[in-house]
């Protein structure tokens, strides 16, 4: 029995073997991505691989196109009518940018936390379960269980746990970003995308989702856009600095910020510009 | 005395506007107090035990409003029952769906037309579609004119009431695979739920006290009828007919059941208030 349960492990490492040159796979990739807002091309022809189990940062000024970036890798700008991206992203090799992609099973996938909190108009637990009950049968303990997990995850348990039937706007700013961070993860995504999650929230608070940060990527791999340029070094394995629709520098984060290679991304982690 | 005067100029000016406003305000109160002190004072005169046990009377004999109590009753659920719903899912669909196309706007003009449509012209139009088809008066012509007065208000009221939820709501919902219907049902309506209900109330206010829709639908009748497929009894018509008549004891009846449809607003008014208060502890 057990030398059976051997070989199977050989098995399954020899399969992962392929991967195994690489020390992190790649879990997002994206291939000469155009995105058009109408007639108005806000992303050009961008490429860059998002690492498992790492953090990626974008950076870059107000309107160059780092959260339509973001907003493509879940597609949630389907929402609104006019706004199409061409090129690819491959999500483990798999094109999400295919028409027959589901949108909905991809966004259980690639989970997102927005700029400001936004919880839902129901209690806490509520919150939490909307997510976890969408695509997953699971009895009340099992998902009572899910759901104290999720909050423990996102680091705001020892907040809620005496008022989960309170509702989810009753929090303060920092404990509601934690808990949509935590509804997030509930769904057990692969990827999460986090938009300036930080940017509507005071110091402290946001230092308790930078060390969250860090902490979910053992689990997850993430994607942030930040306005922060010391959040994004302080946080992030990967950086990427985008100007006008445009990638212009990609790389591990301590190059970027000690030696890059551009100059336009020097003038603007220096501040020189931006 | 130099730097001063342009001081005193804009301080007279805001006298001048204040007073103003306030005289304007005093005119409209004015008019308001008198009808509803008119209306009090005849009305309660009628306020008896009779009025919800016994029919509308004949001439010369005392009666009540029961049967056009629960004629106006009756019709106003009916209305609301068949409005509701339709004006809802239309304005779910100029909101969450159909933002930016075609027949959303068009929807939305026509709907703007229909808000302001003469009630007559609804009765008239319910008569020849339906009253006149079937051959004779009913309650449920009487329902389906009111229904289509909640129609347009329950959807722009919703509509409104929608836009005002806020994207990001709806993003954060769809960011978690929900599908689109399942966004609009738990998270969008029950964001709006509040304002849909104010506005589902302000439809009922707004019908209670309609008069010609009801003249060549519902009709009038005399007795007790608790059957929707016959004409039926209601206090607009009731008014509109006691009040014609020469009769005091009519005119007193007729008083009392003005007095009983403006409650019945003020009541609907005061709910929708209450449930659009502004919330302490959410």
């Amino acid at each position: 029995m057990i030398d059976l349960l051997h070989t199977e492990a050989k098995t399954a490492k020899h399969l992962r073997d392929p991967s195994d040159h690489r020390k992190n796979p790649v879990k997002l990739s994206v291939r000469n991505l155009d995105f058009y807002y109408g007639e108005y091309r806000a992303l050009k022809s961008i490429s860059l691989d998002i690492m498992e189990n790492k953090v990626t940062a974008i950076i870059g000024p107000s309107g160059c196109g780092k959260s339509t970036l973001l907003r493509s890798m879940n597609r949630i700008y389907e929402l609104y009518p006019g706004l199409r991206a061409t090129g690819e992203i491959l999500l483990d090799g798999r094109n999400i940018l295919s028409r027959k992609q589901d949108l909905n099973l991809l966004r259980v996938k690639v989970g997102m936390v927005f700029q400001a909190p936004t919880p839902f108009p129901m209690t806490i637990f509520d919150n939490i379960a909307f997510g976890i009950k969408l695509y997953e049968r699971l009895n009340n303990s099992e998902l009572a269980d899910r759901v104290e997990w999720a909050l423990r995850k996102a680091g705001v348990w020892d907040e809620v746990k005496d008022k989960l039937h309170y509702k989810g706007t009753s929090l303060s700013g920092g404990q509601q970003q934690r808990l949509c961070i935590a509804r997030a993860i509930a769904v057990k995504p692969e990827l999460i995308l986090l938009d300036e999650p930080c940017s509507a929230l005071d110091p402290i608070s946001t230092s308790r989702i930078e060390d969250l940060i860090v902490e979910l990527k053992s689990d997850y791999t993430i994607a942030m856009v930040t306005h922060n340029m010391q959040q994004a070094a302080r946080v992030s394995d990967y950086t990427a600095y985008m100007y006008l629709g445009e990638l212009i520098e990609f790389g591990d984060t301590d190059t970027i910020f000690t030696r890059p290679t551009k100059k336009a991304t020097e003038d603007y982690i220096t501040g020189k510009f931006g | 005395m130099l730097i001063t005067s342009p001081y005193r100029r804009r301080r007279f000016i805001n006298f001048l506007g204040l007073a103003f406003a306030m005289a304007a305000m005093g005119f409209g109160l004015f008019w308001l107090a008198w009808i509803l002190a008119t209306l009090l004072h005849y009305g309660l005169q009628g306020i008896s035990f009779k009025l919800i046990t016994l029919m509308t009377p004949p001439p010369g004999s005392s009666g009540g409003l029961l049967n056009a109590i629960y004629g106006s009753l009756a019709m106003s659920a009916a209305a609301a029952g068949i409005g509701t719903p339709i004006g809802i899912l239309a304005a779910t669909y100029l909101c969450e769906y159909g933002r930016g196309r075609w027949l959303a706007g068009t929807t939305r003009f026509i709907n703007d037309i229909l808000l302001s449509a003469p009630s007559i012209i609804i009765g008239l139009f319910i008569y020849s579609i339906y009253v006149a088809q079937v051959g004779h008066f009913s309650g449920w012509a009487g329902a389906f004119a009111l229904a289509l007065i909640v129609i347009p208000v329950v959807v722009r009221t919703t509509e409104d009431m929608l836009k005002l939820v806020p994207d990001r709501l709806r993003e954060a919902a769809a960011a978690l695979g929900a599908p689109r219907w399942k966004v609009t049902i738990f998270v969008v309506y029950r964001a709006a739920r509040a304002g849909i209900l104010t506005g589902i109330l302000l439809a009922l206010a707004r019908i209670s006290g309609e008069t010609a829709p009801l003249l060549f639908t519902a009709l009038n009748n005399q007795f007790w009828n608790p059957n929707l497929n016959a004409p039926m009894a209601n206090l607009p018509v009731v008014i509109f007919q006691f009040a014609m008549s020469p009769y005091r004891d009519w005119h007193e009846l007729a008083w009392t059941g003005a007095l009983l449809i403006t409650l019945g607003v003020l009541g609907f008014t005061i709910l929708a208030r209450f449930l659009l208060r502004p919330k302490r502890h959410d």
